[in-house]
């Protein structure tokens, strides 16, 4: 068996006096890929950059080893390397595509230019040898109209044509080693799939061994063949992809494969039928116009939508960036307005001008636990402010006494009432919210990817809360999410929803079982599967 | 580069809609400045030479004896075409007293900026690709006192080294760069570097940052992940970004200087536009007070403008949007 | 499972501001020389030794002495007195006129940037016009209409900054207006009133007072210009300005007449432009200050 392509020793990252990776060692075998999953602060990227030598963050220091070796061409450390050596390491023999296709890429310069730079450092080609190569390339990542597209601008692409350029670029020069970071966070599902199936597709023509770093043990099964799971600079567990997933060693393993959202969970207990009607939209239109700098238009982001909620039940929404999901929850609230189209809440309007008193009855929670409170509140003044608005509760309580009853109702300490949102985790800020929104007294409660910044641990626990609530309660949800395994332990009903337009509407059991429109389908397809593939493969 | 005739007419016609709009409001604000005074500016503007008849002609000639909103029209107009009256105090076309002074802050401001981005594009690069490290800290400690130097004190201090002391340069005095080169470059070498130096201070500031926002941008990582020679990683990616930055502000310093000169030219006695605003305020010349910050923020537009067509060049999601 | 299981961040408190600056050794420094120049300023009266306009002419021209540390000007009067003096008439002018730009400007911007729409447009389209005329060029365009004098000296360096503060208020509120806790606000029912107050204000604070800093730099300087053309403060007051304005025709026989008033300039500017720099990597991490004057000064 030849050498590691990638052999790291006793790998250590300190930022000033902190040590926050805590000597890793692990290969990647020629062909191979090392998955390395981890939830946020786990290093996992920090330990990939530091390790290929592209750390650049100001009082970083990185000890150990780590030698990259290419067949003939021989074996070069990169720990402490010279910038000359580095230099002819990195787009030569390792390639590197990053996590947000949207700031990768240089606006100024032309596709043709940013993928032939490196074919000129390294292979001294001429600008023409170099541009017919970049022309192969652009097909090879299957570019649509690839002549065309060498002369394009970054602007013009869409996420998922940026992220195959970004792969072109990374496999210019056919390198051993390809460092592949949170590639397909940024994308939506159907697109993760693609890029997915491109990069192993890439793989196995070319032989190139893959370093995925992902967050996701979804991703991770689809592509790796040996997992390295970290926590806190630590490796918890690294061992081939199926015996980890089919027989966990270490707790943290298992809380991350419990905790991740899988499709075939039971969706929430049914609710009474003569519960009514709660929420009715009929033909809900809105259209946005658009001021760029070189004129106007519109975007019809939500297009002739009705749907009925039932009181009590959670009616989820699904679709990928730009569906319009997020834009109805906006106009339910007050915050966008429609073009037209009704909307009911009990049978009064909630578009237009709306009195206090109805506004309240529909309560909304956001998708970014970071800046959805006042970082100059402490967490007891923000639940406390819906209370003042509306002089609540008028049972004779006083609004403190109230305060600490929604702590306690999430599942947080009274005395966080007086933490400031910078002293609290992700997950205890949403839960905030979450109390924030219960203050107003809803009936509808709008979840609009209220967990999807979440780490999957954490976003089970609040997905739990917010079932029990639901329960107790009786809250009628609205539950937005591009999560489709999310939405079915989440939902009674489902919308889905593309480009605006409402593409199926089904109990969510109908629908999971027996999808009816082809996009749905796509949806459900693009899901990665919760066997890894290396399982399926090696028993095909 | 390649160029949708189209869409650059679009943006341009947008930006040219937006420099009208100001452009009236300039016109209003200048217009009113006559209007606002309290008294009688004709009378003012004559003080002691009053007589009745000089006052008569004056009134008429300016068109100040008709309605208000007749007189803004006609203002408008006339300044539209170049006419902009006469001087309340010597009588002489304003347009043509602005028209000689001219020459001598224009060929002081191009000075000015020469030198202010002869020092300040090395220096801000050379901080912003240093950060942290002594000659960086050197730059900042520099640009930061040049940024709070009154600029006549320097004109002054300049005065007092190079033609007090050493004897080397004239401390005053103008020469047409067309009728004696050598003459005029002794010259116009103490304000110029005045001019320059406050520019350069401040210019430094904003190219250093300016740059180190780029730098930390996630395309140069990617830059860098292609193994290309720092020379590349740095012309091709880091600056060529932080162009369009430094384009304002380089913009907004020459429009600066043009109209922001007084003092200096007040220092070295420079027959320029600043030195004619001060007479013309000191002898309460209001037409010519009117004429020459109309002049001024005019130029100020056109910068502005020749700024925006230079972004449309450099980056092309203004171009191909 | 309970949340308290989850990692919490460290529970350390608000950092105040204060102590966060006080580790900037340069802050420190420029908030010193800054306290010692008001103390100077306020105390002018029993700081000085001299009167301000007592004429001594057999000691016309004397070099910095023990008896007259900053040397004596053509009339024999005490420079060190009257740079003392005009330190309290330059941070008068300073502070009455940025308070003035404040007041308004972020009036103006508030309204702009919170209410949008035409409002928004007209406010700033006014704002634009003030912005295509120079700094000084305005404040004397200002002064030519008015008598010039100590209130028309506030009143024109304070028109003249306003804009400013307008373009960084309506910036970083229409930043704070589209933050998700704004939102959550409107849809909870809120009053406008009562996000603008409880929101909005509280969270543009930090670029308003670095903002402030530097204009009290760009004031002092625009003072000290329009009183060297003697378009601002009117002799007898001294004025720093006013006093290099004199000593320009005595460049070659009294070097300490120029330097002493524009080295009281320079350390007071650099001051205020220090301590601007230090709160602004506080409080304003996202440079908007910068951002809005690039267009400016």
């Amino acid at each position: 068996m030849s050498a590691p392509v990638l052999q790291v020793e006793d790998l250590r990252v300190a930022i000033g006096r902190r040590e926050i990776v805590h000597g890793l060692t692990f290969a990647v075998e020629p062909e191979a890929t090392l998955g390395i999953v981890g939830e946020s602060g786990s290093g996992k990227s920090l330990t990939v950059l530091a390790a290929t030598g592209l750390l650049d963050a100001p009082g970083a220091r990185v000890t150990g080893s780590s030698i990259v070796t290419d067949g003939e061409r021989g074996a070069v450390e990169l720990v402490g390397a010279r910038p000359r050596t580095l230099r002819r390491v990195h787009g030569d023999r390792i390639g590197f595509v990053f996590q947000d296709p949207t700031t990768s890429l240089n606006p100024l310069l032309t596709l043709e230019r940013q993928i032939t730079e490196s074919l000129e450092a390294h292979r001294s080609l001429t600008r023409r040898a170099a541009a017919g190569r970049a022309l192969e390339l652009l097909e090879a990542v299957g570019l649509p109209d690839p002549e065309q597209r060498l002369r394009a601008y970054p602007h013009q692409l869409s996420g998922g044509q940026r992220q195959r350029v970004m792969i072109a670029i990374a496999l210019a020069c056919d390198p051993a080693l390809l460092v592949a970071d949170e590639p397909t966070t940024a994308l939506d599902v159907t697109t993760q799939a693609q890029i997915l199936e491109l990069v192993r597709a890439l793989q196995r023509d070319r032989g190139t061994a893959v370093v995925w770093i992902s967050h996701d043990l979804g991703v991770i099964g689809q592509v790796a063949d040996d997992v390295l799971v970290l926590r806190d600079g630590e490796a918890v567990e690294h061992r081939d992809v199926v015996e980890l997933t089919d027989d966990p060693r270490h707790p943290y393993t298992r809380e991350l494969l419990a905790a991740r959202p899988r499709l075939g969970v039971p969706g929430p207990p049914a609710v009474d039928a003569d519960g009514g009607v709660l929420l009715d939209v009929v033909g809900l239109d809105v259209r946005f116009p658009v001021t760029s700098a070189t004129g106007r238009s519109f975007v019809h982001a939500v297009d002739d939508v009705s749907f009925q909620v039932r009181r009590g039940s959670t009616l989820g929404i699904v679709g990928e960036s730009g569906s319009g999901k997020s834009t109805i929850a906006h106009v339910l609230t007050g915050l966008a307005r429609p073009t037209a189209g009704t909307a009911t809440l009990a049978g009064q309007d909630v578009l237009g001008r709306v009195p206090a008193d109805l506004r309240r009855r529909i309560a909304m929670v956001m998708q970014d636990p970071f800046s959805s409170l006042d970082p100059r509140m402490r967490a007891g003044e923000s639940i406390a402010e819906p209370l003042r608005a509306h002089r609540l509760p008028r049972d004779g309580r006083s609004p403190r006494e109230r305060v600490a009853e929604l702590l306690e109702l999430v599942d947080l300490p009274a005395d966080f009432a007086g933490r400031y949102p910078h002293e609290l985790s992700g997950g205890q800020r949403q839960r905030v919210s979450i109390a924030r929104a219960l203050a107003l007294e809803p009936d509808l409660l709008i979840l609009d990817e209220s967990t999807a910044s979440l780490d999957v641990s954490i976003q089970a626990r609040v997905l739990d809360l917010l079932l029990r609530l639901q329960a107790e309660l009786g809250l009628t949800f609205l539950f937005i999410a591009h999560d489709l395994a999310v939405v079915q332990q989440m939902s009674h009903d489902v919308l889905v929803m593309q480009r605006g337009r409402v593409v199926e509407h089904a109990p969510a059991a109908e629908l999971f079982a027996e999808p009816r429109d082809p996009y749905t389908r796509a949806l459900l397809d693009a899901i990665p599967p919760e066997r890894p593939r290396a399982a399926l493969e090696r028993a095909g | 580069m390649r160029l949708s005739p189209r869409q650059v007419a679009a943006f341009l016609g947008r930006r040219l809609l937006f420099s009208a709009v100001v452009l009236l409001g300039v016109l209003v604000l200048v217009f009113l400045l006559v209007q606002l005074v309290p008294g009688d500016p004709i009378r003012l503007a004559l003080g002691t030479r009053y007589t009745q008849e000089a006052y008569d002609a004056l009134r008429a000639a300016s068109g100040l004896d008709r309605p208000l909103g007749e007189q803004f029209l006609s203002y408008v107009g006339s300044a539209l075409t170049g006419d902009l009256g006469v001087s309340f105090r010597s009588g002489e076309p304003v347009t043509q007293l602005l028209l000689q002074r001219l020459p001598a802050t224009v060929s002081l401001a191009l000075v000015g900026i020469g030198i202010a981005l002869l020092i300040a594009v090395p220096a801000g690069i050379w901080s912003a690709l240093h950060e942290g490290r002594v000659s960086d800290a050197i730059i900042r400690v520099t640009s930061q006192l040049g940024v709070s130097v009154p600029d006549f004190w320097m004109g002054m201090l300049l005065i007092l080294l190079f033609s007090t002391t050493l004897g080397l340069l004239p401390s005053s005095g103008y020469v047409p760069i067309t009728e004696d080169v050598g003459g005029w470059a002794r010259r116009v070498a103490l304000p110029g570097l005045t001019v320059g130096l406050v520019a350069a201070a401040i210019m430094t500031r904003y190219i250093r940052s300016a740059v180190l926002e780029v730098a930390s941008m996630s395309y140069v990582r990617t830059a860098r992940s292609k193994g290309l020679p720092a020379g590349v990683v740095v012309g091709r990616h880091v600056l060529r970004n932080a162009l369009v930055p430094v384009l304002t502000i380089a913009g907004i310093q020459l429009a600066t200087i043009l109209g922001g000169v007084i003092v200096v030219e007040v220092v070295f006695a420079w027959p320029g536009l600043g030195r004619l605003v001060y007479d013309s305020v000191a002898a309460r010349d209001y037409s010519m007070i009117q004429g020459s910050v109309l002049l001024i923020a005019v130029m100020f537009l056109l910068i502005n403008l020749l700024v925006d067509v230079l972004y449309a060049l450099v980056d092309p999601r203004i171009r191909l949007a | 499972m309970s949340a308290t299981t989850e990692q919490t961040a460290e529970p350390t408190g608000r950092l105040s501001t204060v102590r966060v600056l006080a580790t900037n050794p340069v802050t420190v420094v420029s908030a010193v020389v800054l306290a010692a120049v008001v103390v100077v300023a306020l105390l002018a009266p029993w700081v000085a030794p001299y009167g301000v306009n007592a004429v001594d002419v057999a000691n016309a021209l004397q070099p910095p002495s023990a008896a007259h540390w900053f040397g004596t000007d053509d009339l024999g009067r005490d420079l060190f007195s009257r740079v003392v003096v005009a330190a309290r008439v330059s941070l008068q002018v300073a502070v009455v006129s940025v308070a003035f730009a404040f007041v308004v400007g972020v009036a103006v911007g508030v309204v702009s940037g919170y209410v949008g729409g035409v409002v928004d447009t007209v406010l700033m389209r006014v704002v634009d016009v003030m912005f295509a005329f120079p700094v000084l060029l305005l404040a004397l365009a200002i002064v030519a209409i008015l008598q010039p004098g100590m209130a028309t000296t506030m009143l024109a360096i304070g028109i003249v900054y306003t804009p400013i503060f307008a373009r960084v208020a309506r910036a970083s509120t229409l930043s704070v207006r589209n933050e998700p806790y704004v939102q959550v606000a409107r849809t909870m029912g809120v009053s406008g009133r009562s996000i603008l107050g409880r929101h909005v204000l509280p969270n543009i604070t930090g670029p308003l007072i670095v903002q402030t800093s530097l204009s009290l730099a760009f004031a002092i300087l625009s003072e000290a210009a329009l009183s060297f053309l003697g378009l601002g403060i009117q002799p007898p007051a001294p004025s720093w300005g006013g006093m290099l304005f004199a000593a320009q025709g005595f460049l070659s026989q009294a070097w300490w007449m120029s330097v002493f008033p524009g080295a009281a300039i320079f350390v007071t500017v650099l001051a205020f432009n220090l301590l601007g720099d230090g709160l602004r990597d506080v409080l304003d991490p996202k440079q908007r200050t910068l951002i809005e004057s690039r267009r400016r000064r």
